[in-house]
């Protein structure tokens, strides 16, 4: 993975210190408020509900277990004991004092890392495919992508202070794991008919009280282009996005309001003026940068493995586990875990101390010292030989990161919502509690088979509702929580946003919303058929029928 | 309101003179778009410094021609978390070329000053009563830079691969002059 040179280490060891002049002023009184928190939200510091809220960036989801252990002594010394995983492939402290903000972002840099950019009207940290550097479908590790992006962007002069946040997601595989669609911007690698391989661009998709799938604006993008054209779009959007409305100022907004055509024209016409320029990306930087993303000293090992093969024969339960969280890895003999951190009942996303050094630990025993963090708020360890799956599901059992339920409805993505969040009408954390309880029984979980159910507990989206194959958004009905349900989206490369089903449900009857809709599913489904394939065959109708047929 | 620039504060030797109010005989004078709209000729003839101020909504496009008879160009920062200006001081500095004073002005806050100097502005209108030299000192908080930007500092990218001196774009950026210094734009910066 990316290491920091001198010129990365000294930027962000001086941005420590520069933030904790500010943090000093404020605590001295020099600064109010007000004035503060334009700089903090320069550092992924929110002051939530009830405490300072720190959001770290991992960039596109990759961590070093050296990392991963720092996090740990961070949530064992500042925070109580454990940190969030979002959607943003970021980590969230929930229970921080400002006052040792500085100290921990000393901390985090002691082991490359940060929290700048996690917060702000900027260019916020790029994700990427969590399986980037091992699925066997990829046509080039993402990676290097986007650590370019994340240099070119971080203290961007022109663009730290755009119209509204910026997200940027990459996927180097056909199949589409990082939601590129919803992004502000999405890029897409893809090999062109000279076999050369760049990026199709896409932009202006995104969720919020607005969902959006991006549209195409460049179907091919050779590389050594990729910062000139971002710029562009930049650009553009800087000068162009409104700034009268929050809720009209994302990109998808201005390319809406422009048309898509009228917008390409915008762009191409920008970057023409800029191509060829300062921006280039020399073939050496990209080659250095790929040195990083080497792949690591696998083992030419024999598949199939028989102790392998004999395990899922013998153990059952082992076999239900591999059939849901392990998938294939484009090397023979080797596989990628994913550490579900969704037990029956538990928070999505929540991460103990212990149980983060404890997966630092399996990961330099069963990997290559890598971890890495999925938009759907799970763990990934990315290289494990088929011989050692058995035994390390044994002890992923014991720190109960081994639920079998990854891409199952229990497999829940919810935002923090009231119980942290200060912009939440509802709560989403008991509502994904009390679904994940009630489809607790892995027979039928198997059953009902792939199913993506994300929660957000406000319009902002963060829980990704609107493409969630079911998905849940609170909304504060004279002062109680409700809940909408919305049927069909997706996030992967044939990405949709759900349509909403009817009137919302009270906090008491959602549970009882989605069993309707899975057992609606469960019996006019066809053979093999998926919840999302069922969906757009018979369409909203049947669902609405019989959710609302009591009323 | 007090103006600094790199050195400290200075004095203001420009009139900024409001839409409503009447244009003053003589003097170096700021004026706003719609006056030098309506009054080019005028303007242009009068013996005097000529400046203009652009409101965050006016991009440089609109006064793409004209950009040798202003020796300072004002633009609006309505709140400071409107970023339009960063665009416009770089477009006027990289596209159109000029090389006159740029100057920030409106919701200008200490933290953004590192910002506006590497879009090419110059000098920084600042609210009254401030500590001047604490607000230069945060434009040397972060030594590094990821990204060429206006002001020609060598971006961590092109040091890295050592680009010789004169050898194309970007390499301008290894040897760059007082980062402050208003820069000509270039032929191999616009590409």
């Amino acid at each position: 993975m990316y290491r920091y040179d001198n010129y990365d280490q000294t930027l962000v060891s001086e941005r420590v210190e520069q933030f904790r002049d500010q943090v000093n002023r404020r605590v001295a009184g020099e600064l109010s408020e007000d004035e503060f928190k334009p700089l903090r939200l320069m550092n992924g510091l929110y002051l939530q509900l009830h405490a300072y809220m720190l959001r770290i960036a991992v960039p596109y989801g990759t961590l070093s277990t050296v990392q991963l252990r720092k996090l740990a002594e961070i949530a064992r010394r500042y925070d109580k004991g454990y940190g969030h995983f979002t959607t943003r492939q970021n980590l969230q402290f929930n229970w921080i004092r400002l006052e040792d903000t500085p100290d921990i972002l000393a901390a985090l840099a002691t082991v490359e890392m940060h929290a700048i950019q996690t917060s702000g009207n900027c260019i916020r940290n790029v994700t990427a495919d969590h399986f980037a550097g091992v699925a066997g479908d990829e046509i080039e590790d993402p990676r290097i992508y986007c650590e370019i992006i994340r240099q070119w962007s971080t203290f961007h002069p022109e663009f730290s202070f755009l119209p509204r946040k910026f997200k940027i997601a990459v996927t180097g595989s056909p199949h589409d794991r990082a939601a590129v669609k919803v992004h502000d911007i999405g890029l897409r690698m893809h090999r062109n008919e000279a076999g050369e391989i760049g990026f199709e661009v896409l932009v202006g998709g995104g969720q919020g009280r607005t969902p959006v799938i991006a549209k195409t604006i460049r179907p091919f993008l050779p590389k050594r282009h990729l910062l000139s054209y971002l710029e562009a779009i930049l650009r553009i959007y800087n000068q162009l996005g409104r700034r009268d409305n929050l809720y009209k100022s994302r990109i998808k907004i201005l390319v809406d309001s422009v048309g898509i055509d009228r917008f390409t024209q915008l762009v191409e016409e920008e970057w023409q003026q800029i191509r060829d320029g300062y921006l280039d990306l020399p073939v050496a930087e990209i080659e250095r940068i790929r040195g990083f993303f080497a792949p690591p000293p696998y083992r030419t090992l024999d598949a199939p493995v028989p102790e392998y093969e004999g395990a899922l024969r013998r153990d059952f339960r082992f076999a239900r586990w591999v059939r849901t969280n392990v998938t294939p890895h484009k090397r023979p003999g080797y596989a990628i875990v994913t550490l579900s951190l969704k037990p029956t009942g538990g928070i999505p996303g929540d991460a103990t101390d212990a149980q983060m050094d404890a997966v630092a630990d399996l990961a330099d025993r069963y990997g290559f010292g890598e971890v890495r963090v999925s938009h759907e708020q799970n763990l990934v360890l990315p290289d494990v030989a088929q011989a050692d799956l058995h035994e390390l599901w044994k002890l992923l059992e014991t720190l109960e990161l081994a639920t079998p339920n990854v891409g199952l409805a229990g497999d829940i993505i919810a935002c923090p919502g009231l119980d942290y969040c200060a912009l939440a009408n509802a709560r989403s954390i008991p509502v994904a509690q009390q679904i994940s309880k009630h489809f607790s029984d892995l027979t039928k979980l198997l059953d009902i088979g792939e199913l993506k159910i994300k929660i957000s507990g406000c319009i902002n989206a963060c829980g990704h509702h609107h493409v969630g194959h079911i998905g849940i958004l609170g909304v504060d009905k004279h002062g109680s929580e409700f809940y909408q349900i919305t049927l069909g989206g997706s996030a992967d490369e044939n990405a949709s946003i759900g349509e909403i089903v009817g009137p919302s449900f009270g906090a008491t009857e959602v549970v009882d919303a989605v069993e309707t809709i899975i057992d609606t599913y469960l019996h006019v489904r066809a053979d093999g058929e998926r919840f999302l394939d069922t969906y757009r065959r018979i369409g909203i109708k049947p669902f609405k029928e019989k959710l609302y047929a009591a009323h | 309101m007090p103006l600094i620039r790199a050195t400290g504060l200075v004095d203001d030797p420009w009139l900024s003179v409001p839409e409503e109010e009447p244009l003053p005989e003589a003097g170096a004078v700021i004026v706003t778009l719609a006056r030098w709209q309506a009054n080019r000729d005028q303007l242009a003839a009068r013996p005097t410094p000529l400046g203009l101020r652009l409101k965050s909504d006016q991009p440089p496009s609109l006064i793409a021609g004209d950009i040798e008879r202003f020796d300072i160009i004002a633009l609006e920062f309505p709140k400071f978390t409107n970023g339009r200006a960063y665009s416009s001081a770089r477009l006027l500095r990289e596209r159109y070329g000029f090389r006159g004073e740029l100057r920030a002005v409106g919701n200008v806050l200490r933290d953004q000053l590192a910002f506006m100097r590497r879009c090419g502005f110059d000098s920084f209108e600042i609210p009254p009563q401030v500590d001047a030299a604490a607000w230069l000192s945060s434009l040397g908080g972060i030594s590094v830079v990821y990204q060429p930007a206006t002001d020609e500092r060598a971006s961590a990218l092109t040091l890295r691969h050592g680009a010789p001196e004169g050898q194309g774009r970007g390499d301008a950026r290894a040897h760059s002059r007082d980062p402050v210094a208003p820069t000509r734009s270039t032929a191999t910066r616009v590409g």
